[in-house]
């Protein structure tokens, strides 16, 4: 992959991570799983998304783009 | 804003607790759990201490080796305070859970990215350069003082409150604890000598040690409060059918209080103001190694959600089981009261007590630092010696403790305002900051504007009284904090940035303005 498109994908990876943290598909959406909104699970599942991207990025992106000291 | 929740914490605990709501053995219960906390805290600095050389850069730094856990909980606990365990259930409890999605949306993923793209560069620059203050670093790249010491004072100025309200917080909460035996001046003065000493003696290191204890602690206690209070209701499906009876607009995503405008500029507005908190900010500087913020930027969003969810959830559940709140009170110690023993809801006001204990040891120790470095040594003495600056610090410590202290006790209602909007006002540094981090065509002129432009614009909003303007039939209000449910502080920043692009472009940078300070690495 060259050098720009790997750029534009991580900065698409963390639009999609900011924007998605609100399930904002789900507004006025009610339905509960175990006692808790449905909501409240993408919220949950996507903070551990969120978890993974940021982990794959200090592997592969984060001294790409600041420079590293001792990686 | 969070000003306003601790204000909140300590007047309810005033009214829960004179009200007869804990007995007298209960009481005494409470005040031994805080004070043997604050020993332990105590002990820690004494051995932090031990460690410490004199020399300002491992006072206020802990010579820059703070490691993954250390930094982790040292940033978290500074930024949460009582804000978790009492302002957000409380929200929870009036308005429904979806401040679970505001506050991770803002602190586990926003502030996040921040870390990355402010902290790490700052991380890099301060490796190279050596600075301990985000003033000092802006200072020597623009050659300007005069950016400098704007700067520190933007910066102190927004603190004082800030430092302030957590003193009437714990003065309050004191006096709630032992029923009034301690007058609430006693309260506030004991809690502000305890602190001076403490971080007087301690530093960076010492701090960063009892705020990981602490950070443990709240997590700690707050699953163990799930799991006692889901136990004693029977389950989380029977918390949900009292919602659905009691509130049932609860469960729906989104409501009149949380508009998408409400979440978006909530979210944005605190974790970009928080980076510019000077605890916080200070913290960019102090990894042992990239690999200590890698790893800290990774587990970011996990740690969040494990506080937030069962702290909010909490909240939201006391609503559904018509757990009756008083006016003015907090939700959780009330919840508690009713579902776990006396003792383990002490515990969790110790919690709290302990998080605004450590959020005013860290903002004491880093304001003191922008005093000493970015205001005192410039403007007065440039030849301080090292020794003398690290005592300086100190006594910057005693002297701003003591003002916020005695202004504490005036407790005037103006001044909760302004505690409630410091967010607002740091997060107007944020985005000049960072185009001065990425942009090297940055000059100082953009910068003095951009800084002074948005701070003026904010600052009017804050102090000057709403006017009704009509525009064309329509009534608009001016100087109002939110425009068409949007808070003013993102205006604030739009002009920030916006001046300082434009007058950076339309002017030329001085001789002395050093854009290859803050170029590292790939750049």
């Amino acid at each position: 992959m060259n050098p720009s498109m790997r750029a534009v994908g991580w900065l698409l990876a963390f639009a999609v991570v900011v924007a998605g943290a609100v399930p904002w598909f789900l507004w006025g959406n009610s339905q509960l799983i175990g006692g808790l909104p449905l909501w409240l699970w993408w919220h949950i599942g996507w903070m551990i998304v969120a978890t993974a991207v940021f982990a794959a990025f200090t592997r592969h992106g984060w001294d790409r783009y600041l420079g590293g000291i001792d990686g | 804003m969070a000003g306003i929740d601790i204000w909140e914490v300590s007047m309810a605990e005033t009214t829960l607790l004179s009200g007869g709501g804990l007995s007298t053995a209960a009481t005494s219960v409470e005040l031994l759990v805080v004070v043997g906390y604050l020993l332990v805290a105590l002990l820690v600095g004494l051995v932090a201490y031990r460690l410490t050389g004199t020399d300002a850069e491992d006072y206020y730094l802990a010579s820059r080796s703070l490691g993954t856990l250390v930094l982790l909980f040292t940033t978290f606990a500074t930024l949460l305070s009582a804000f978790t365990f009492f302002a957000g259930p409380n929200l929870a409890y009036r308005q429904g859970p979806e401040w679970i999605l505001v506050m991770g949306t803002m602190d586990g993923i926003l502030f996040a990215i921040l870390w990355y793209l402010i902290g790490y560069k700052q991380w890099l620059i301060g490796q190279q350069h050596g600075y301990v203050t985000l003033p000092e670093m802006l200072g020597d790249r623009f050659g300007s003082t005069w950016l400098r010491g704007l700067v520190a004072g933007v910066s102190l100025f927004w603190l004082f409150p800030y430092v302030m309200l957590q003193q009437m917080g714990a003065g309050e909460a004191l006096v709630g604890l032992t029923d009034g035996t301690v007058p609430y001046w006693g309260g506030a003065a004991l809690i502000t000598v305890f602190m001076i000493l403490y971080v007087g003696l301690a530093g960076m290191r010492g701090v960063a040690w009892t705020d990981t204890i602490q950070g443990l602690f709240m997590l700690s206690v707050i699953w163990i409060a799930v799991a006692w209070v889901l136990s004693a209701i029977g389950g989380p499906t029977v918390a949900a059918a009292g919602l659905d009876a009691n509130n049932p607009t609860f469960l729906a995503l989104g409501s009149s209080f949380y508009t998408p405008a409400y979440i978006i500029s909530t979210a944005v507005v605190i974790a970009f103001g928080v980076t510019m908190f000077p605890q916080i900010n200070q913290r960019f500087f102090v990894a042992e190694s990239a690999a200590v913020l890698k790893r800290s930027f990774t587990l970011w969003p996990v740690l969040v959600l494990l506080l937030f969810v069962p702290a909010f959830l909490l909240g939201t559940w006391a609503a559904g089981l018509g757990v009756s709140v008083p006016e003015g009170a907090n939700v959780l110690p009330v919840l508690l009261g009713e579902y776990t023993p006396a003792w383990f809801a002490a515990l969790v006001i110790a919690g709290a007590m302990a998080a605004m204990m450590s959020s005013s040891d860290s903002m004491l120790l880093s304001g003191s630092s922008y005093f000493t470095r970015d205001l005192y040594r410039p403007f007065v003495e440039p030849a301080v010696t090292a020794d003398r600056e690290a005592w300086l610090a100190r006594g910057g410590v005693v002297a701003f403790a003591t003002a916020t202290f005695l202004a504490s006790l005036t407790r005037p209602g103006t001044l909760i305002q302004v505690g409630s909007t410091a967010f607002g006002g740091f997060a107007q540094l944020t985005l000049p900051v960072m185009v001065a981090l990425y942009w090297p065509k940055t000059t100082r002129v953009g910068m003095l504007t951009g800084i002074s432009g948005s701070q003026l614009l904010y600052l009017s909003h804050v102090f000057v009284p709403t006017v009704p303007v009509d525009i064309g039939g329509a009534t608009i209000s001016l100087f109002a904090r939110t425009y068409g449910g949007w808070d003013v502080a993102l205006a604030g920043m739009m002009l920030g940035a916006a001046l300082t692009i434009s007058v950076s472009w339309l002017t030329t940078a001085g001789t002395d303005e050093a854009a290859e300070r803050f170029a590292v690495g790939a750049d």
